[in-house]
């Protein structure tokens, strides 16, 4: 065990420990919250533990890439899992130009896809839950996903992506938009129009938008 | 920050604000000051707000709080260099009312008018009372729950409630239980009697937040009868508030915001003031709380802003002085930062 500390997120710690059972991996800790009543903590933290392991697997069965997960521990709140090399997308998009953006998000537009595709609402598609490993995206953080095939859930998750471009990416939205759409297109088929439909919807059902 | 403008120093603004159920008028100096901060409250006698009720309160009272102001700053009308008012969001009655004075007192004194938009005025005005330069806000009102932070020219909404505000839900069950007015504050008490923690929905959706879920079940649990009235306070809250601090807390980790403002009237509550303070202690952050008569719905953080954007070249032409009841946080330009 030697375990460092990598990232302090609002809902998790990552740890890395480079020699457990002599491998390299990640641990996410979702630490208690002195903020909220102990009850309601310890049922979100135990609940979403096991939620997102279970996610994980299935995004695996999907054919999207998430990390391996070597062990899980609901009452400590804790998975350990692979530790995927490579940087968040986040981080990435302001170095890449925008022909190599649009490949990505592409290529993130498809992955969503195999995801709502085979039932899985991921519950936060930010590109900070995206890490870019050479040719590949992997998705981590299910811990607010779900598993469900309705339009509504997975126009939810679309418009989170929309809402992310346009409060952290708005330079590059637009274009970025449309290859994730594209991507999304892609695997989706038909089916994707009513959900960008419903994305849109969602998006109007919000306070103070513009209706028309 | 320059906020002189052609030789007059300082510049005075008088403010109204009237988006909801406070009639306020304040006037603010380019100096930083506020001279003089009048609220006038409409309460309801029975039930929440009626809009067309409360922009006649607004109405019938706006001559008296602006004479009021002036009094407290102890200035004239002649001393007024422009007039702003608050252009958005809110009840659309209540607005026209404030509208109106503004643009009735603007051509009478023949100043200039600016209208600003209402959440914008609640961060200008708490950075201004806390010194509070570049902050994530928590904004929690009986019409707004809204976390959002300053990136490139604007206030960019992180996250935001998808149906109904914090404030309304906890107005509303106070209500239906028959606690006195005002709703939050007699929740608040209560709360620190109760100890058993009722299970209820809570409803974090991505980076929104969901209150009405939450207030449909509470009530049902009133109605129930098998629990106290300090237990379901204590629920309310305790389950209203982690929502808010995890949506809080998400935000202040992506932005790495060195501050945290809280603002709004449900701001007052000391138990959200609490969840404020540990996560702001968690994530590095410097903790501010806005004192309650800059909070609520107030005159002095129309006129505030309204200083800000007159001496940054924005003005208000009478006849396209429309107000906007939807107008989003997020659609202003801010010039002057």
């Amino acid at each position: 065990m030697a375990l460092t500390l990598i990232a302090k997120g609002a809902e998790a710690d990552i740890l890395i420990d480079i020699d457990w059972n002599g491998r390299k991996v990640l641990l996410k800790r979702r630490g208690a919250k002195k903020y909220r009543h102990p009850q309601i903590d310890r049922d979100i933290r135990r609940y979403r533990t096991l939620h997102e392991a279970d996610l994980i697997h299935r995004a695996k069965e999907a054919g999207v890439p998430t990390p391996l997960i070597y062990q899980l521990d609901p009452e400590g709140a804790t998975i350990v899992m692979e530790f995927v090399e490579g940087e968040k997308v986040r981080d990435v998009v302001p170095k890449l130009s925008l022909e190599e953006n649009r490949a990505l998000f592409h290529l993130i537009g498809e992955e969503a896809g195999r995801l709502h595709n085979y039932s899985i609402i991921h519950g936060d598609l930010t590109t900070s839950n995206m890490i870019k490993t050479g040719n590949r995206v992997v998705f981590i953080d299910f811990g607010l996903g779900e598993v469900s095939k309705e339009v509504e859930k997975r126009g939810v998750d679309f418009n989170l992506m929309v809402r992310m471009l346009a409060s952290t990416h708005y330079t590059v939205m637009d274009p970025l938009l449309e290859s994730f759409k594209d991507g999304y297109r892609a695997i989706m088929g038909a089916e994707a129009e009513e959900i960008f439909q419903r994305a849109d919807d969602i998006r109007r059902r919000g306070r103070y938008i513009d209706k028309d | 920050m320059q906020l002189k403008v052609a030789g007059i120093d300082p510049l005075i603004c008088l403010g109204i604000e009237s988006t909801a159920d406070n009639l306020g008028v304040g006037i603010a100096s380019s100096d930083g000051e506020i001279l003089a901060n009048e609220v006038k409250v409409y309460v309801p006698d029975l039930g929440g707000i009626h809009p067309r009720e409360a922009a006649r309160h607004h109405s019938d009272n706006i001559g008296a709080v602006i004479a009021t102001a002036l009094e407290t700053a102890q200035v004239t009308a002649k001393d007024i260099n422009f007039v702003s008012f608050a252009q958005g969001p809110g009840l659309g009655p209540c607005l026209r009312t404030g509208a109106t004075s503004a643009r009735a007192l603007a051509s009478y004194l023949k100043v200039p008018l600016i209208g600003v938009n209402h959440c914008v005025s609640h961060i200008e005005v708490g950075r201004l009372a806390t010194g509070a330069k570049d902050p994530l806000t928590l904004y929690v009102s009986g019409g707004n729950t809204i976390v959002s932070g300053f990136e490139s020219g604007r206030y960019r909404v992180f996250g935001e409630t998808l149906d109904i505000a914090i404030g309304n839900c906890l107005d509303t069950f106070a209500r239906l239980a028959g606690l006195e007015y005002p709703g939050g504050p007699a929740i608040e008490k209560l709360a620190q009697q109760g100890s058993k923690l009722i299970p209820l929905p809570y409803a974090v959706k991505g980076m929104d937040m969901s209150f009405s879920g939450l207030l449909t079940a509470v009530s049902n649990e009133f109605k129930s009868g098998k629990h106290s009235i300090p237990d379901l306070c204590y629920s309310l809250q305790e389950t209203g508030y982690a929502m808010l601090g995890e949506v809080t807390e998400r935000a202040l980790a992506h932005t790495k915001k060195p501050e945290l403002l809280l603002t709004g009237g449900v701001g007052a509550n000391k138990r959200l003031r609490g969840v404020i303070k540990e996560i702001a202690e968690e994530q590095g952050a410097q903790p501010y709380y806005v004192p309650i008569s800059l909070a609520t719905d107030n005159g002095a953080m129309i006129a505030w802003t309204g200083i800000l954007a007159f001496t940054h070249g924005i003005r208000t032409p009478i006849e396209t002085s429309y107000v906007d009841p939807r107008w989003r946080l997020d659609e202003v330009e801010i010039p002057w930062r």
